[in-house]
């Protein structure tokens, strides 16, 4: 295969990766004055990466001899990742404005195009190699972006602590890289795929070095996606970080990390899918009920997101412990409906501001919405509702879709269980919409931005029942995109 | 396998050694009550340990791709203990303390 072939396959990221740089050039000479046109630009720039997507980017070949893949799947996922960081970036602007001690530079959207770049490389990873090094470029992009507000103490912690743990984490999953290297000979997923294949994995006389391996990779990568037992991070982040940053955090990174934990699980490792499939419920049952546990005594409203990310996070890996072409395709529904109800209510918290334009973050301050701004109000419902999984709203339809393949994968225990607990997440989301419904008015909040609005009123559509509009079509998408795999 | 198995330093000390660097490693994150510059060198243990566990391998199984690994590693470190010491900076200037026993300022 020629060299302009393989350049053809990468081309969202080559796309990203000569902006990004272009940019940077661009925000070094320009200054802050730069920042708006710096800002559209990259909306631009991923798009342009949106269309390059349409080429053999998705065709479904191998670059650079099985370095990097050009599948269906990358393509789908990369699709959610480029829409969650244009949000990021467009989101921006009025924050920053607004919030006193703040000011938004044009490194934000350099930062945010090279974390999408990096994204990009992990969901088309054939290898390890290309793994660890997409993984570290989006993670190393997202520790600058949680301590962007430098003049505040609390953003100075978040993106301490994010980076110590996010640092720990690769440490633990290139551990878990260097055994599998060593007993299976290859970072190649499917000669990785092979020696699994090939090694006894039970019994006394079990290959140990692979089990160990295994068991590395997963840890590392359930800090990426932030599943319990290695969630902690999470709440702090996430409340520390500025809110357009948080959106971002919630949104595109947790795409692409659940897309990579799919394919290292069915590519590399799908032989010792008995061995990894209880970890995998494990996380995924402990993230459940942990989210829906911890979130009840939060305050603070992005606090109370993040452990609403935990809960989601582990619906969507009870579709990959099923471990099928269903199961797959049913994670990648569940994390596009997630991504539109996540960054929707991240819209509606940025409105959250008092006649200052200083952002508020209690739950309190939501109190009698309803009555002061209704439209608002009812797009946080919405979005609640449907975090909660409460028909006839879309995110219904994303439980359904990962219970269903758990129990055409024969994983009744596990669909019976995250059922249960379900419940118990919906209490914390029921009681926002109580607050801002039944309480009385305690203040108002300052005016919304013309652009926030429409995106809130274009999440609210899609994840309404109007949303069931778009199954045929999304669930034609995502298994294609999950036979690639198989 | 290589010469130094048969009764010299052969692959599982080497294994060992790494096994040894890597928890404590994760201990000095864990149990370290100084401040955070003890932190960013617990993390460069990390690192160390994966690499000589890279390049053992690479030896024992006399294929290269385990030191180009340990190279891409080496420039990752580089570039991560970078960002690591800026933020360390503007959390100081921040606090005027790099003490991991100063209360944090968020709660739950």
């Amino acid at each position: 295969m020629d060299y302009a072939a393989n350049l053809a396959m990468t081309l969202p990221e080559l796309v990203l990766a000569v902006g990004a740089i272009a940019l940077m050039l661009v925000a070094a000479w320009g200054g802050p004055a730069s920042t708006k046109a710096v800002s559209w630009v990259s909306v631009a720039v991923l798009g342009g990466a949106l269309i390059a997507l349409t080429g053999p980017a998705s065709a479904g070949g191998d670059a650079f001899y099985g370095l990097y893949r050009a599948d269906a799947f990358a393509a789908f996922a990369k699709v959610l990742i480029y829409i969650g960081a244009a949000v990021a970036i467009l989101m921006a602007p009025d924050f920053f404005r607004r919030t006193a001690g703040a000011d938004l530079r044009p490194e934000y959207p350099v930062l945010i195009l090279l974390s999408a770049c990096g994204m990009g490389m992990m969901v088309s990873a054939g290898d390890l190699l290309t793994l660890y090094v997409g993984l570290e470029l989006q993670s190393l992009a997202a520790y600058v972006l949680a301590s962007f507000m430098r003049q505040d103490t609390r953003s100075a912690e978040a993106g301490l602590k994010y980076f110590v743990l996010g640092a720990l984490a690769s440490g633990i999953l290139l551990y878990g890289i260097s055994l599998v290297y060593g007993f299976t000979g290859s970072t190649m997923f499917d000669e990785i795929a092979g020696a699994y294949a090939a090694a006894p994995l039970t019994g006394s006389g079990r290959s140990l070095g692979l089990l160990f391996g295994l068991v590395f990779v997963f840890a590392g990568l359930a800090f990426k996606i932030s599943a319990v037992p290695f969630h902690m991070w999470t709440p702090d982040v996430y409340e520390g970080a500025p809110t357009p940053v948080t959106a971002f955090f919630a949104s595109a990174p947790k795409v692409a990390a659940i897309a990579l934990a799919v394919r290292v699980a069915i590519e590399a490792m799908g032989p010792a899918e008995v061995q990894w499939r209880q970890i995998v419920i494990f996380a995924s049952l402990a993230s459940i009920l942990l989210g829906a546990v911890a979130a009840i005594g939060q305050q603070n409203v992005k606090r109370l997101l993040a452990y609403s990310s935990i809960n989601n996070v582990g619906f969507a890996l009870i579709g990959l412990a099923a471990g099928t072409p269903e199961g797959v395709a049913s994670v990648m529904t569940y994390m596009t409906i997630y991504l539109a109800m996540t960054l929707g209510s991240f819209l509606v918290v940025l409105q959250m501001r008092d006649a200052d334009g200083q952002p508020i973050e209690t739950i309190d301050s939501l109190a009698g919405l309803s009555r002061t701004r209704p439209g608002l109000a009812a797009a946080l419902a919405i979005f609640m509702f449907s975090l909660a999984g409460i028909p006839p709203l879309f995110g219904f339809y994303a439980k359904f879709a990962v219970f269903y393949a758990a129990v055409q994968a024969g994983l009744f225990p596990l669909a019976v269980v995250g059922v249960v607990f379900s419940v118990i997440g919906a209490y914390y989301y029921l009681r926002l919409v109580k607050t801002m419904y039944f309480d009385e008015p305690t203040g108002t909040f300052g005016a919304g931005d013309k652009l926030e609005g429409g995106l809130i009123a274009v999440a609210a559509v899609f994840v309404s029942p109007l949303g069931y509009l778009a199954i045929p079509a999304l669930s034609a998408w995502t298994l294609a995109a999950a036979n690639s795999l198989f | 396998m290589n010469a130094a198995m048969s009764g010299g330093v052969g692959l599982v000390h080497y294994l060992v050694v790494a096994a040894i660097l890597f928890t404590m490693g994760v201990l000095g994150i864990f149990l370290n009550r100084k401040n955070i510059i003890v932190i960013l060198m617990a993390i460069e243990l990390i690192l160390l340990a994966v690499n000589i566990n890279l390049v053992a391998f690479s030896a024992a199984l006399q294929d290269l791709v385990g030191q180009v690994f340990a190279m891409f590693v080496l420039t990752v470190a580089a570039g991560e203990a970078a960002i690591g010491l800026a933020i360390l900076v503007i959390f100081f200037r921040g606090r005027g303390s790099i003490s991991v026993d100063d209360p944090s300022r968020m709660k739950g």
